[in-house]
């Protein structure tokens, strides 16, 4: 069947930071450019971010690039690509100040500069001491700078096409990706766009866990996407625990809460990250803290009635210091968690919070996979920015406050790419005859499926298992238990059935596209954490305790099709400076 | 627990009504999302817009038992049953809890929200003092869910002509800002008998955020500069 189709020059999925990040340059450039997003645009996760932009400003302590680049490189357990973390934390002043010129309401210093606080991993002088490199807005920034963006892409007049969410890739016969398939939500009606430049921007996929920091939203619908045509997922089996969720909520608290001074402290009140990460102690990176957590609460020194979780103290910051830097923390944790930080803890567990892999990009944004030989073989008219890429700047393990300054500096470059790429002279291709044939037939079996399994229990049952298979510490009986299992539920996935067959804002049919999208992501996921056989940043094997740079200093490739895998070195060689050659990581 | 939700898909229904389930929780349910998801795991057919779960992203802004409020962070034990829940009042509904609030973001779009600021910028940051910054609290925060707006008797009977509380809560976060450089232009965008004097100081948007702030002092502060300027 034909689909109505729409043109344009650049075709943007999802509208978070990094995706309206690309659109205000290709916008501001006068590029017709569409940008797609499942939620109105300030609805999108990033608005969730709350610790700060992390940018060597030097606002309030010394502090150079190359320090966060180190930072950043033994962050990620020396598996980023030193390449595009050069780049990123070289353009990550420029992209703060470009942000408050755009009108961001950063908190401010008595000289009139940018208040910057102090955030788990980052140091100075080469991981001497904790240095002020994250740049705040209280604890709202992904909120201030999600609405800067959207209101500086409304002045550039970029065009939004609210709740529509893409199905799939259209791909031709070369390889090149000319758009996708898309559904709006309050018609039901499927159209194909048509687009030069197609870049993903649809974030995190965190709801493959069943306790996760992530919105609803974040079901890796970018990663589904590519996985079904064809394109490989990378580094997958490295997921953020972030050491603040609040217990049984699952709802984040920032690593600010640490940045200002507050601690963490198990059930005999002892403060253990002294014990686990002597110099940073709790400002340690995330990977290190989960753990610790993890093992205070397994060795018995847990809190509450169970002993499942440790406290997270900042009474002693004292109310000026709450209520003015991280008041939206004290809202969070009267109405989840029944206590008020200025009096009592916030009881924590690590919780799902961040996907360091994804999508296979290089420093333009550029999808890149095996081909010919090349490890990184550019997929044309096709790109990823943000949390769904991974081009790699956060390797086996993400700092806090890179996450938003990935979004920035890439969101700007794949634009900026975009934009020297001269679009408006180039013709669309013609679209295969087949182009939306793979989505249609996946809403007419939803739309014919008169019985099947139900869509949340099925959901669920992923989250669950990857939950209990794929957590904090793994092992290999827990791991290839748990790749059987998500196998067995791909094949669920297929058989559910949903009882609306409404055409209007029918959520059911949604929700059951995403799980399409879902299950992507946990089978890369278990698949990737299975094979590896090492711990190394995020991935902890209690088979495997140690990193093994001789056979692991690799980045993996997950392939949907045979459930595959391949691997590609990592890039030790920076854009300018020395590599930092891999070494023991202790904080 | 009980629930009496509204319904109406315009496939199907002539005109809305009013459904009643009775569905069981978990102990762990808190907030009237997760009872809004158990009603839906049972009948998939119930929709509602829904993201973050905490509270930030503004998706799940409805009518709850007469009020408006946010579903995430209405704490279920707040609740008197059945608990009754109707879609934004004011707005065209599109299907069931869900509202078109086309009206609303135009609104918002109509007062220039984003800084106006054509010096060159210098190449770091602009400053700007601690008390300048300020002055933007209670400002920023908005998440647009329009619980405010669709609470306001005024904008329910001028939705094209009355920026409501949630746009003039925005106009004023610009005029408060000590880097923009609009604010003539501002005042001229809103000096008009509908645009901003519609309000009647009923107070009902203060009354109603679920961030906590206050568009109806925004809106005094509005009505102040207007008559500064003319002195």
């Amino acid at each position: 069947m034909k689909l109505a189709t729409r043109r344009f020059d650049a075709l943007i999925v999802g509208a978070g930071g990094a995706g309206m990040r690309a659109s205000l340059q290709l916008a501001e450039a006068g590029l017709s450019v569409a940008v797609l997003s499942k939620v109105f645009p300030t609805r999108s996760h990033t608005v969730a971010a709350q610790g700060g932009i992390g940018a060597s400003l030097g606002n309030m302590s010394e502090d150079s690039w190359l320090w966060h680049m180190y930072d950043t490189i033994k962050g990620s357990d020396w598996l980023g690509d030193q390449d595009a973390i050069e780049y990123m934390c070289r353009m990550a002043p420029q992209v703060v100040f470009e942000l408050e010129h755009f009108g961001m309401p950063f908190d401010r210093n008595p000289d009139g500069t940018i208040y910057q606080r102090p955030f788990g991993g980052h140091s100075m002088n080469f991981g001497e001491k904790s240095v002020r490199r994250a740049c705040a807005s209280a604890d709202r920034t992904g909120h201030a700078m999600l609405h800067t963006l959207y209101q500086r892409n409304v002045r550039a007049r970029t065009q939004f096409f609210v709740e529509w969410m893409a199905l799939d890739l259209i791909r031709d016969a070369d390889g090149d990706v000319l758009g996708v398939t898309a559904l709006e939500m309050e018609t039901g009606d499927v159209l194909a766009l048509e687009a030069k430049a197609t870049i993903l921007a649809t974030g995190g996929a965190g709801r493959i866990f069943a306790a996760s920091t992530n919105a609803f939203i974040n079901t890796g619908d970018g990663l589904g996407m590519v996985a079904r045509a064809g394109v490989p997922l990378e580094d997958m089996e490295f997921w953020q625990f972030h050491p603040t969720g609040v217990a049984g909520a699952g709802v984040l608290i920032t690593e600010g809460v640490r940045g200002e001074g507050g601690i963490l402290l198990n059930s005999s009140g002892e403060r253990f990250m002294e014990r686990y990460a002597p110099n940073l102690k709790d400002l340690a990176s995330r990977d290190v803290v989960s753990r610790s957590m993890d093992q205070e609460i397994k060795e018995g020194r847990g809190c509450g009635p169970n002993k499942d979780y440790v406290l997270l103290k900042m009474d002693h910051l004292g109310p000026d210091v709450i209520i003015k830097r991280l008041p939206a923390i004290r809202e969070i944790a009267i109405k989840f968690a029944n206590v008020d930080p200025i009096k009592e803890p916030i009881p924590v567990v690590p919780t799902i919070h961040y996907m360091m892999g994804g999508i296979p990009t290089n420093i333009h944004g550029q999808v890149v996979v095996p081909m010919g030989g090349s490890p990184a073989s550019v997929v044309e008219g096709l790109y990823a920015v943000g949390e769904c890429a991974c081009v790699s700047v956060h390797g086996a393990n993400r700092l806090g406050t890179n996450s938003l300054l990935d979004l920035l500096v890439f969101g700007r470059a794949a634009g900026d790419f975009i934009v020297g790429s001269n679009l408006p002279a180039r013709a669309h291709k013609p679209l295969p005859a087949d182009a939306g044939d793979a989505s249609l037939a996946r809403l007419a079996r939803l739309d014919s499926a008169a019985s099947g399994e139900s869509v949340a229990e099925v959901g669920n049952e992923v989250r669950r298992t990857m939950q209990a298979h794929c957590g904090v510490f793994r092992n290999q009986q827990l791991l290839a238990e748990g790749v059987r299992k998500v196998m067995e539920l791909e094949a669920r996935v297929r058989r559910t059935a949903i009882a609306d067959k409404s055409r209007t804002f029918n959520t059911a049919r949604v929700e059951a596209l995403e799980l399409d999208n879902l299950i992507e992501v946990a089978k890369a996921t278990m698949v990737s954490a299975e094979a590896r056989r090492e711990s190394r940043g995020a991935q902890a094997r209690s088979d495997y305790p140690d990193r093994d740079d001789a056979n692991w200093l690799k980045h993996t490739l997950w392939f949907r099709d045979g459930n595959r895998l391949d691997y590609k070195p990592v890039n030790l060689k920076p854009l300018s400076v020395e590599a930092f050659p891999p070494k023991a990581r202790t904080y | 627990m009980k629930f009496r939700i509204y319904r109406y898909d315009p496939e199907k229904d002539a005109k809305p009504r009013l459904q009643e389930y009775d569905v069981a929780l978990d102990p762990h349910d808190r907030m009237l999302l997760d009872a809004l998801i158990r009603v839906k795991a049972v009948d998939d057919t119930l929709a509602f817009r829904r993201s973050c779960r905490e509270g930030v992203c503004g998706s799940d802004a409805m009518n709850i038992n007469g009020k408006n409020g946010l579903a995430c962070i209405t704490n279920l034990k707040t609740l008197k049953e059945p608990v009754e829940l109707r879609p934004l009042p004011g707005l065209p509904v599109i299907r069931d809890l869900i509202v078109d609030m086309s009206q609303f973001f135009k609104q918002y779009h109509s007062v220039t929200p984003y800084l106006v600021n054509d010096v060159p910028p210098p190449e770091r940051e602009r400053l700007q003092s601690p008390a300048d910054r300020d002055a933007l609290d209670g400002l920023y925060e908005c998440i647009l869910c329009a619980c405010c707006s669709t609470a306001c008797p005024s904008f329910w009977w001028n939705p094209d002509k009355f920026v409501g509380p949630a746009g003039l809560l925005q106009a004023y976060r610009f005029l408060a800002d000590s880097r923009d450089l609009a604010a003539n232009e501002r005042l001229d965008n809103l000096e008009d008998p509908y645009r901003l004097f519609r309000c009647h100081t009923i107070m009902n948007c203060t009354d109603v955020c679920p961030k906590g702030l206050n568009p109806a002092y925004a809106i005094e502060r509005i009505k102040d500069l207007l008559v500064k300027r003319t002195v």
